[in-house]
C-alpha cells in the first residue's frame, strides 16, 4: 500500500485502518513483556505474581526480559533512590517504542514510608509513569488489575496514526513518545 | 568497680596499665574505653590472647555527639566464638582530626564497616587500604548520619532528578 | 584479545571443579576485559553491581558497587523513633520481615530491661522460624532459578503461599508484617492458626524433600556446578565476618540460637547444620536442613505454647487493655504517650544480635532518656556477607559468579539499608 498524503485521511481513519489498529494493539496487550527493575521488597511481590498462585502468564506477560531493548513494560518494584535512579533512566531511553511504565508501590509512586536523603520521592522526577499502584507492596491481584488496565489502555491506542505519521492525531501522554527531556 | 567485672575485662585492664582504658557497663554488657593511640593494640591483644580469644569482629561504627568533645566516637563490636563472650571497644576522635585506627590489619571484614562510617560520618580510619564512600554516590559531598545533616536531605528533589538525568544522559553520537 | 598463549595448561584449584581454573598472566600480554554486572540483571538478587575484571571467561578481579538501595534508616531511626521504625525493619530483610521485626524489639527491649511474658516468647519464636523457612525456600529457589532449574522456583513459592496465608492471618499483611511491638504482640494468634501451623509444619520437611530435593540433591548437574565452587575456607569465613549458613557451611559452628542463645532456644531441640568444605553446595544443604530444623522448632514451640499475656503489663511500654484505656485516666495518659511518643528508652547503649536466616542480624542502639534512639545501628549480615566477593570471585569462571552469588543469598534490602 503506498503512502498517502496524511490529508487526505479521515480524522478518525475509518474502517480499515481502525481494524488494523485494532489488530496491532490486540497482539500488542496480549504479549506485554515486561522488564522488572525489581528493586526492593515489591520485586519479591511481583515474583509472586509471577508464580503459579496469580499467574501472570495468563495475560501473557509472563517472559520477564531483563534487557530493556526486548521488552514493552518497564515495571519499577521497589525504592529508586538516586544512585540507581541514573540507571533506571538508562533503561527506560533505551527501550524501543511502545512502551509504557508501571510503578508498583507506594515507594516508586511516591518515595513512599522513605522521605530520606537517598530516596527519590516518586520514580515519575526521571521517567514518565503510566499507572501507579498504591500498597506497601500491593497485593499481587492489584499488579494483574494495573495489567488489565494497561491492556484496556493499549486497546485505546491509534497505532496506525504514528505509522502514517500524523503527530496531531497521536496525543503525547505519559509514555507515550516522550523524548529524553533536554 | 573492680570487684563486679568480669575476668575479662580485668584481665584486658591488667595488661595495659596506665594507659587510660576505663570500663563500662549497662545491663551486663561491658565496653572499654581506650585512647585512640592504643586502640590498635587492644584489639591485637583481644584477638590474639588465648584467654581472650575475640577473633570475630561483628561490627565497627561510630556515633556523633556535637555538642561534647571529643565529638565522633568510634566502636568495634567483638565476639569470642569459642568462649560465647562480646565485649565492645570505643574510642573518641575530636571533630577538628577525625582519624581512628583501622581494625583492617586484624580482620578483614573490619574494610566496608569502616567504609561505611567514613561514607556516613567523615571520620577516616588509619590503615584502612581503600577509604572511599560506599552506600552513596562517589561525588555526594556531605556525611548523613551526623547530626546537623537533615533526614530529607540538603539537596532539594528538582536537583536531584537533574543529576540523574544529567548522568544517565546518552554519550553523544551513540544510537538511542 | 589475549595476545600470547599461556605457556602451560592453567591447573585446575585443588579439591575444585574443572571448571575453576588459575590464572596468571601479567596485565600487559593479556587484554582484560572489564564487564558491569549492572545493578539491573536477573541473577544479582537485588540492586548489585559488581565490575568484573575478565580474562576471557575467568574472573581476575571483582569489586562490588552496592548502595543502589541505600535508603537511610539509621538516618530514619533517630527521627522516628523505636515503634514507628518497626516497619522500616520489614523492608530490610525483605525475605523474612518478621524476623527483622522481632530482632528490633528485642533489641528494643534489652535496651529498655524489659523481660517477656513465655507466650510472647513462644509466638516470637514460631513466627521467626517461619520467617526461616520463607527465606531459605526463596533463596533456594532463585538459586535454583539462576543455575537453570526453574521448576524449583515454583515449587517454593507454593510453599511460601502457605505461609503468607499464615502470616496474613496472624497479622493482615502478607509479608512486610510489623508484627511485635516493643514489650509484646501487637495481637494474639487467631483460633486454629496453632494448628494448622502445626500441620505445615509436620508436612513441610517431607514437602521440601520430594519438590526440592529430589530434583537438585543428587542431580549431576546440581552437583557439578556447585561441588568446589566458591570455597570460603574456615579462617576466611571467620577474618571476615560471615555469619549464619555461609559461616556454618564453612565448618564454623556457630549459631546464635545455640551458643547465645535467647527467647527459650535452648529448651527447644534442634540440630545446627554445619559444612565440611565451604562451596556453595554445603551452603545448599546448610539451608535445606534449617528448613527441617525449623520446621521441629516450631512444632515444639507451638505444642508447649504457654498461655498468659503476649505482652507486658506496663502501661509505660505496651498499650494497655482498650476497657481500661476507655474508662481509667492512667491508662488514657499511657495509651496517649506510647502512640504519640513510643516508649522511652533510659540513657545507655547496648549491641544485640539474632540469628536471622541471612546471619547474624545486629543492633547498636544508644538510648538518651527519650523515645528515639540516639544512634541505632544495624549490623546486617547481608552487608557483610557481600564483602567477601572481591577475595571470592577471582579464579571462578564467569559462571560461578552467578553460582556463588547465589548462594551466599545476601538481599540487598538488608545491605544497603
Amino acid at each position: 500500500m503506498t503512502p498517502v498524503h496524511v490529508g487526505e485521511f479521515q480524522e478518525e481513519g475509518g474502517v480499515v485502518l481502525t481494524s488494523v489498529d485494532s489488530v496491532i494493539n490486540w497482539a500488542r496487550k496480549n504479549s506485554i513483556w515486561p522488564l522488572p527493575l525489581g528493586l526492593s521488597c515489591c520485586a519479591i511481590e511481583f515474583m509472586a505474581v509471577a508464580a503459579s498462585r496469580f499467574d501472570m502468564a495468563r495475560f501473557g506477560a509472563e517472559v520477564a526480559r531483563f534487557s530493556p531493548r526486548q521488552a514493552d513494560l518497564m515495571l519499577v518494584a521497589g525504592t529508586l533512590t538516586y544512585k540507581m535512579g541514573e540507571c533506571c533512566r538508562r533503561l527506560y531511553d533505551q527501550m524501543g517504542e511502545p512502551k509504557w511504565v508501571i510503578a508498583m508501590g507506594a515507594c516508586a509512586a511516591s518515595g513512599g514510608m522513605f522521605r530520606s536523603y537517598p530516596v527519590m520521592q516518586g520514580i515519575d522526577h526521571v521517567i514518565p509513569v503510566d499507572f501507579y499502584i498504591p500498597g506497601c507492596p500491593p497485593r499481587p491481584e492489584m499488579v494483574l488489575n494495573a495489567l488489565i488496565q494497561l491492556q484496556k489502555k493499549i486497546s485505546k491506542d491509534r497505532p496506525t496514526q504514528q505509522i502514517f505519521r500524523r503527530p496531531a492525531a497521536a496525543p503525547a501522554g505519559p509514555g507515550r513518545l516522550a523524548a529524553p527531556t533536554a | 568497680m573492680a570487684e563486679t567485672q568480669p575476668p575479662t575485662v580485668q584481665k584486658v585492664l591488667a595488661a595495659f596499665p596506665g594507659a587510660g582504658i576505663a570500663a563500662r557497663e549497662f545491663r551486663g554488657q561491658w565496653w572499654l574505653e581506650v585512647p585512640r593511640e592504643r586502640v590498635l593494640e587492644v584489639l591485637r591483644r583481644l584477638r590474639d590472647d588465648p584467654e581472650l580469644a575475640f577473633d570475630f569482629l561483628n561490627d565497627v561504627t561510630c556515633t556523633d555527639h556535637p555538642e561534647e568533645e571529643p565529638r565522633f566516637r568510634a566502636v568495634y563490636i567483638l565476639t569470642s566464638l569459642s568462649r560465647k563472650e562480646r565485649i565492645r571497644v570505643k574510642t573518641s576522635c575530636p571533630e577538628d582530626d577525625p582519624v581512628v585506627p583501622s581494625a583492617t590489619p586484624l580482620w578483614a571484614g573490619a574494610n566496608w564497616h569502616e567504609r561505611e562510617a567514613y561514607d556516613m560520618f567523615g571520620v577516616r580510619f588509619e590503615g584502612h587500604p581503600d577509604l572511599r564512600r560506599i552506600l552513596m554516590p562517589e561525588d555526594f559531598d556531605a556525611f548523613p548520619l551526623r547530626k546537623e545533616f537533615p533526614m530529607e536531605g540538603e539537596r532539594s528533589d528538582r536537583d536531584w532528578a537533574r543529576w540523574v538525568i544529567d548522568r544517565a544522559r546518552r554519550p553523544e553520537g551513540t544510537l538511542p | 584479545m589475549s595476545g600470547s598463549r599461556p605457556e602451560a595448561p592453567p591447573e585446575p584449584l585443588p579439591g575444585g571443579s574443572p571448571l575453576s581454573v588459575r590464572v596468571e598472566r601479567s596485565v600487559e600480554e593479556s587484554g582484560r576485559i572489564f564487564l558491569n554486572m549492572g545493578p539491573s540483571h536477573p541473577s544479582t538478587h537485588g540492586v548489585l553491581r559488581i565490575v568484573l575484571e575478565l580474562d576471557g571467561e575467568a574472573v581476575v578481579r571483582a569489586e562490588p558497587d552496592i548502595g543502589y538501595l541505600h535508603r537511610g534508616m539509621e538516618k530514619i531511626a533517630e527521627t522516628y523513633g523505636f515503634t514507628k521504625f518497626i516497619p522500616y525493619t520489614d523492608r530490610m530483610d525483605y525475605l523474612a520481615p518478621v524476623a527483622n521485626n522481632i530482632a528490633v524489639c528485642t533489641a528494643a527491649e534489652v535496651l529498655m530491661g524489659i523481660e517477656l511474658p513465655p507466650r510472647a516468647k513462644a509466638i516470637r519464636v514460631v513466627c521467626a522460624e517461619l520467617g526461616r523457612i520463607s527465606s531459605h525456600l526463596l533463596g533456594l529457589g532463585a538459586f535454583a532459578m539462576d543455575i537453570g532449574a526453574l521448576t524449583v522456583f515454583l515449587y517454593a513459592f507454593r510453599e511460601r503461599e502457605a505461609i503468607y496465608n499464615f502470616m496474613e492471618s496472624l497479622t493482615g499483611a502478607r509479608f512486610t508484617v510489623s508484627y511485635p511491638r516493643v514489650g509484646g504482640l501487637s495481637r494474639d494468634m487467631p483460633d486454629g492458626w496453632a494448628d494448622a501451623v502445626l500441620r505445615f509444619a509436620k508436612d513441610i520437611p517431607a514437602r521440601v524433600e520430594k519438590d526440592v530435593e529430589r530434583l537438585l540433591t543428587r542431580n549431576r548437574i546440581w552437583i557439578q556446578r556447585l561441588e568446589g565452587v566458591g570455597v570460603i575456607p574456615r579462617e576466611v569465613a571467620i577474618s571476615y565476618g560471615l555469619t549464619g549458613p555461609n559461616l556454618r557451611g564453612s565448618g564454623v559452628e556457630w549459631d546464635l540460637r545455640k551458643e547465645m542463645p535467647y527467647f527459650g532456644y535452648e529448651d527447644y531441640e534442634f540440630d545446627v547444620p554445619v559444612g565440611s568444605r565451604g562451596d556453595a553446595y554445603d551452603r545448599y544443604l546448610c539451608r535445606i536442613e534449617e528448613i527441617k530444623q525449623s520446621a521441629r522448632i516450631i512444632r515444639q514451640a507451638l505444642e508447649k505454647m504457654p498461655g498468659g499475656p503476649i505482652s507486658v503489663q506496663d502501661g509505660k511500654t505496651f498499650l494497655p487493655p482498650k476497657e481500661k484505656v476507655m474508662t481509667r485516666m492512667e491508662e488514657l495518659i499511657h495509651q496517649f504517650m506510647i502512640v504519640t511518643e513510643g516508649p522511652k528508652a533510659p540513657v545507655g547503649e547496648i549491641f544485640w544480635a539474632h540469628e536471622n536466616p541471612k546471619g547474624e542480624l545486629g543492633f547498636y542502639i544508644v538510648g538518651d532518656g527519650t523515645a528515639r534512639p540516639y544512634r541505632l545501628r544495624m549490623r546486617a549480615p547481608s552487608f557483610v556477607n557481600l564483602s567477601i566477593l572481591p577475595w571470592l570471585l577471582p579464579n571462578h569462571m564467569i559462571s560461578d559468579v552467578v553460582a556463588i552469588l547465589a548462594s551466599l543469598d545476601f538481599v540487598m534490602g538488608e545491605c544497603d539499608r
